[in-house]
């Protein structure tokens, strides 16, 4: 909102304490005591869960009793596939509603919010299947991610003297990120046009048109070829470095061993290891819920299939229900 | 066959139907066209509209401008009636609601037990005259050619096609703005646009109502423009007829609904004159197609038609290629 | 392919059973227009009268359902009279009009026959109006005191009766709400050109007895194969590429819309206008299932007959592999496919047996309430209740929603006037809409 004016770097002041050094560095001091369990306390969370749970039908998809995320780091969140990370993200953003559970964010209560009140307040997310506005052009897309437009409510939309000098000033200021994102040249085109990488890109210069504080990337390297990956984990780098708080989704275990501060491990809906990347990897917990998943097996092969013949299984189940209701048919 | 066919085919052009569903189409448009809402329950919307005049005026005695306001009322508490416990739901959930909805407008209009306020299957007639009394035309005829019509016809004319053109100017001017975008998200992926903070809920009410209301602006032009009202009118084929309209036009654009209008209307005159012409001319045998079945004719049209345009040219017939590609919906 | 021939032998042998029934209820009666409780005006978009000109036309019968032949009817317009005729042995009586208009149409009381002598209408002069291309239908209903509701029977009587009358309506929404729940839990589609797939089993079945000559049960069964076959057609020529050009759900409903539109008014065409019976089903009496209850012979073996129908399919879809293969598409095409299922044979099996089970209740709805063009349009919206109210998608759920509706339907005339009946259904359909949007077996779904 256009009230509180969290300048990217404010949100980041509370641990720069005089030192000097990039916000790496800051970040892992600040995490470099905190212990590498489960639930662990961190010096200065911004999101904290308590006890969130979700089940669908029989199936506890999602069981967290304690999570806590440092303010002005990168945490990844991981596990294999149907460990129920998306649902968590969900849940945490508003775009779910838990059987129980409590959670805060930046110290004020989340739960029961709407998901575009909990965008409201500073905590903005992209999804796995990215959601670029294909009929609107690229700059479009970035306006409308920009918050407390007076040309938004429909008593003032018809008279365009209201809002035409806030929207020259987000226009500049849309046009400044796709800079960034390097995206300016594709300013006019449909965002529909655009290929997945550049999409990917798109949504998270959207995600920072209201100066979030906390930016939580769902699978933000899912289905972008390789020559883009690195240019997109350079972006999520530097909304570190401009103070922001990154929260993403991966099952891919390498990905996150270059850009994250800390690691949550889910699996089977439960938190089962935390730390920093290189303790994370070499935890006999984390080699489990990998290894005894079975997200390498191909679903191609007999056992999947007879799995599916027995009803629906549990797993399935769960990946259903995290689909958006209209993504879940025939998309 | 002859010049009569074109006359007529002309001035449906700019005829009372092209009037009527081009203000039912710009309600659907703001709906469907720029918000992704699928609303078919337009013809109740429009129902709403010729009953709230028709009731008022010829039932409780009073003015036709008392009328108009029961009719927007009537209009508003109806979309949120609607759109309270659906637009929560997903897309078809509203669809089969709204088209239900619309439904039970029009049995509860042509019920017996409604009669006395309705005037049950037969309508009701006989409540414009306190519209056409304000009429500034004297006797006569007016316009010239194929669009000649008398005084009457001129003056609900008039009104209509400024009604016309005063929504499309209010419907351009909220489009461009951020308001018109927010909704333009929504249509494509109302999740995206809930993660940037907007309330989808409230938007999507707003143009549920407000294309509501341009609908039965539409329907107080088709209860005066006939001067009756029968339940009939206003069953679910009317709501089919307008989205054939929206999208013959292109969906999502200002116009669209106003020149789409116009085509439809032409081109079934043109179709029904052809047709009843080569019938009289003994050029179709009779047993292939009597007069009477050229109605029906009609609606085998406007239901092909629909199909191809959604397969073939969702983006309307003016479209941009370029949207074209892009469709997925 | 194996399976797919055991679900179409299947569907065949219940077709056989259908027709067996319906030969063994011999002793037939007419059967009432549907929605011709009081009188009404319907606009039957033009029948195909002679003179090609618009007319308006009057149909006499009794409360019962019995055609009245021999009445003196009259059209009169600002008091001056348009057209007389007087009704034939289908009780109704063709009156031409010069022009689109409002005309009342009159019955001289005086005139009825002796069959109907002692009975009047609510009222004797109908007020209606015509408009262009379109020709009106107006139906006069006789009974004792004009047009009373049958007084007499207990409260008691009444609601069993209503229930067996509801299980009947809703068993025939359930064969209906099966292959519309299946299409949609498989392909997403919502098909609103479902509905005529059931009148094209009714028609057909009709065309097949009536021109063709064909024994009744032999023309259901053809019926169904056409339906069948027209369904497969479906989904190849339209939905299939549809599909695979990754055509949008909502644009391939909007298709559905168009198609519905087509087909209703091109049976329009080909039929015309008005109500038909099949021929030997006229005049069966009711008797006394339980105390209270009166049914037609050929009502309960058409119930019997859709219970079987019914049970083979839950079997199918529990015990055979194609079966367990179509639940697995409807819950995540996606995954099913992945795992070796051929999700497009699913899909065509579906529409193949989705529509001929649509083609059942056509022909059941067709013994019940006559056939016309419109007849499963006229219940599309219950069907969709139906399915709503079991939660979409799912085969059983829709059975059971359809029961649901169909009592509904009937009981809820104890309450309200009978013409008011379906309004009372869907007002149900949106408060399950606000209420339990997945259905009352529909699995939980992210919403909103």
């Amino acid at each position: 909102m256009a009230g509180d004016t969290h300048a990217p770097a404010a949100a980041g002041a509370t641990q720069q304490t005089g030192q000097q050094g990039t916000r790496k560095e800051a970040a892992t001091r600040a995490l470099a005591d905190v212990p590498r369990v489960p639930g662990a306390k961190k010096p200065d969370p911004v999101l904290v869960a308590d006890g969130v749970v979700r089940r669908f039908g029989g199936l506890t998809a999602v069981s967290v009793d304690h999570v806590e995320i440092q303010r002005g780091a990168i945490t990844a969140l991981i596990g294999p596939n149907g460990a129920g990370k998306t649902t968590f993200f969900n849940l945490l953003t508003g775009f779910d509603r838990p059987d129980e559970g409590k959670w805060s964010f930046d110290g004020t209560d989340l739960a029961r919010v709407p998901a575009h009140k909990v965008a409201r307040r500073g905590m903005v997310r992209t999804f796995q299947l990215t959601k670029a506005l294909s009929r609107l052009t690229v700059l479009q897309n970035m306006l409308l991610g920009a918050s407390g437009q007076k040309g938004e409510s429909l008593l003032r939309a018809a008279f365009a003297g209201i809002w035409r000098s806030q929207e020259k000033a987000n226009t500049e200021r849309a046009m400044e990120l796709l800079g960034r994102f390097k995206l300016d040249k594709k300013a006019d085109d449909f965002a529909g046009s655009l290929s997945g990488g550049q999409r990917k890109l798109l949504e998270m210069a959207r995600a920072l048109m209201s100066d979030p504080q906390v930016v939580m990337l769902d699978e933000p390297m899912a289905g972008v070829n390789p020559a883009l990956t690195q240019s997109l984990l350079g972006h999520v780098k530097d909304l570190r470095e401009q103070g922001m708080t990154v929260l993403f989704v991966e099952h891919d275990m390498d990905m996150v061993r270059d850009i994250s501060d800390w690691v949550v491990v889910m699996a089977q809906g439960k938190v089962v290891a935390e730390g920093p990347p290189d303790s994370v990897m070499a935890d006999p917990a984390v080699i489990e819920a990998y290894l005894g998943g079975h997200h390498d097996v191909s679903l191609a092969d007999e056992a999947a299939a007879a799995e599916l013949e027995k009803e629906i299984e549990a797993e399935v189940e769960a990946e259903i229900a995290q689909d958006d209701a209209k993504d879940g048919h025939a998309r | 066959m002859d010049i009569s066919i074109l006359n007529n085919a002309l001035a449906a052009a700019i005829g009372l139907d092209t009037v009527i569903y081009a203000l039912a189409a710009l309600g659907l448009n703001i709906q469907f066209g720029y918000a992704g809402l699928l609303n078919f329950g337009q013809a109740a919307f429009v129902a709403i509209g010729s009953y709230g005049i028709a009731t008022i005026v010829s039932i409780a005695g009073l003015p036709f401008v008392v009328g108009i306001l029961v009719g927007l009322a009537g209009s508003v508490v109806f979309a949120l009636l609607l759109g309270i416990p659906t637009l929560r739901l997903r897309a078809d959930y509203l669809a089969i609601a709204t088209i239900a909805a619309s439904e039970v407008v029009r049995l509860l209009a042509r019920s017996n037990s409604l009669g006395a306020y309705t005037g049950g299957s037969n309508g009701l007639s006989g409540f414009a005259e306190g519209f056409y009394d304000l009429n500034p035309f004297p006797q006569g005829t007016y316009g010239f050619g194929p669009f000649a019509a008398n005084e009457r016809n001129t003056w609900i004319l008039l009104v209509g096609w400024l009604l016309v053109a005063l929504v499309a100017l209010a419907t351009w001017a909220i489009m461009r703005s951020p308001w018109g975008r927010v909704l333009k998200g929504i249509r494509e992926d109302e999740d995206a646009v809930r993660a940037l903070g907007k309330n989808v809920y409230a938007y999507k009410m707003q143009a549920l109502v407000l294309g509501g209301l341009v609908g039965t602006l539409g329907g107080f032009v088709f209860s005066l423009g006939r001067a009756a009202v029968q339940p009939d009118n206003y069953a679910t084929a009317f709501t089919f007829f307008t989205y054939t309209v929206l999208l013959l036009g292109g969906a999502a654009r200002v116009l669209g609904p106003v020149v789409g209008a116009a085509i439809f209307w032409v081109v079934l005159s043109l179709t029904d004159g052809v047709l009843r012409g080569a019938i009289q001319e003994g050029w179709i045998p009779a047993a292939l197609m009597s007069s009477s079945q050229v109605g029906q004719v009609r609606f085998m049209l406007v239901g092909l038609a629909l199909m191809l345009l959604m397969i073939y040219r969702p983006q309307g017939i003016f479209g941009d290629r370029r949207e074209l590609a892009l469709d997925g919906r | 392919m194996r399976r797919a021939a055991t679900a179409l032998v299947a569907l065949v042998l219940a077709v056989m059973a259908v027709v067996v029934g319906a030969s063994a209820a011999t002793a037939a009666t007419e059967t009432p227009t549907p929605a011709a409780a009081g009188q009404t005006t319907e606009t039957t978009a033009a029948s195909g009268s002679e003179s090609g000109g618009l007319a308006i036309t009057a149909r006499v019968r009794t409360a019962d359902g019995g055609d009245v032949e021999g009445a003196s009817i009259s059209v009169t317009q600002d008091g001056a009279q348009v057209a007389t005729g007087t009704t034939d042995a289908q009780g109704s009586a063709s009156l031409p009009v010069p022009a689109p208009g409002a005309y009342d149409v009159e019955l001289d009381v005086d005139s009825l026959p002796e069959s109907a002598q002692g009975l009047e209408p609510r009222s004797p002069t109908i007020s209606t109006t015509v408009e262009e291309g379109r020709d009106r239908t107006v139906a006069f209903r006789l009974s004792e005191e004009g047009g009373g509701s049958s007084a007499g029977a207990g409260a008691g009587d009444q609601v069993l009766q209503r229930i067996a009358t509801g299980l009947r309506f809703g068993l025939v929404i359930a064969l209906g709400a099966i292959g519309l729940s299946l299409i949609f839990g498989t392909t997403g589609l919502t098909n609103f050109a479902h509905s005529e797939l059931i009148t094209l089993g009714a028609l057909t079945t009709y065309f097949y007895t009536v021109i063709a000559g064909l024994p009744f049960l032999l023309a259901a069964a053809a019926g169904l194969v056409t339906c069948g076959v027209f369904g497969y057609l479906n989904d190849r020529v339209l939905w299939q590429p549809l599909r695979r050009r990754g055509t949008g759900l909502i644009a391939m409903m909007i298709v559905s819309i168009g198609l519905s539109l087509f087909l209703r008014y091109l049976y329009l065409y080909v039929f015309d206008g008005g109500v038909r019976t099949f021929p030997g089903y006229a005049g069966q009496g009711g008797v006394q299932v339980l105390p209270g209850v009166l049914l037609r012979p050929l009502d309960l073996w058409t119930m019997g007959l859709s219970v079987v129908v019914l049970v083979v399919v839950a079997l199918a879809l529990v015990k055979t592999r194609l079966g367990k293969a179509t639940r697995a598409v409807a819950d995540n095409p996606a995954l099913a496919s992945a795992s070796g299922i051929d999700v497009d044979r699913v899909i065509r099996t579906v529409w193949v047996v989705g529509s001929a089970l649509a083609g059942l209740s056509g022909v059941v709805l067709g013994l019940q309430q006559g056939i016309s063009f419109q007849m499963g349009f006229q219940i599309l919206l219950l069907v969709f209740a139906a399915v709503t109210l079991g939660g979409l998608g799912t085969a059983f759920g829709a059975v059971v929603g359809s029961l649901i509706v169909g009592l509904f339907v009937e009981l809820s005339t104890l309450l309200i006037p009978s013409e008011l009946q379906n309004l009372g259904a869907l007002v149900i359909l949106i408060l399950i809409l606000l209420v339990r949007p997945q259905g009352i077996l529909g699995r939980a779904q992210r919403i909103g």
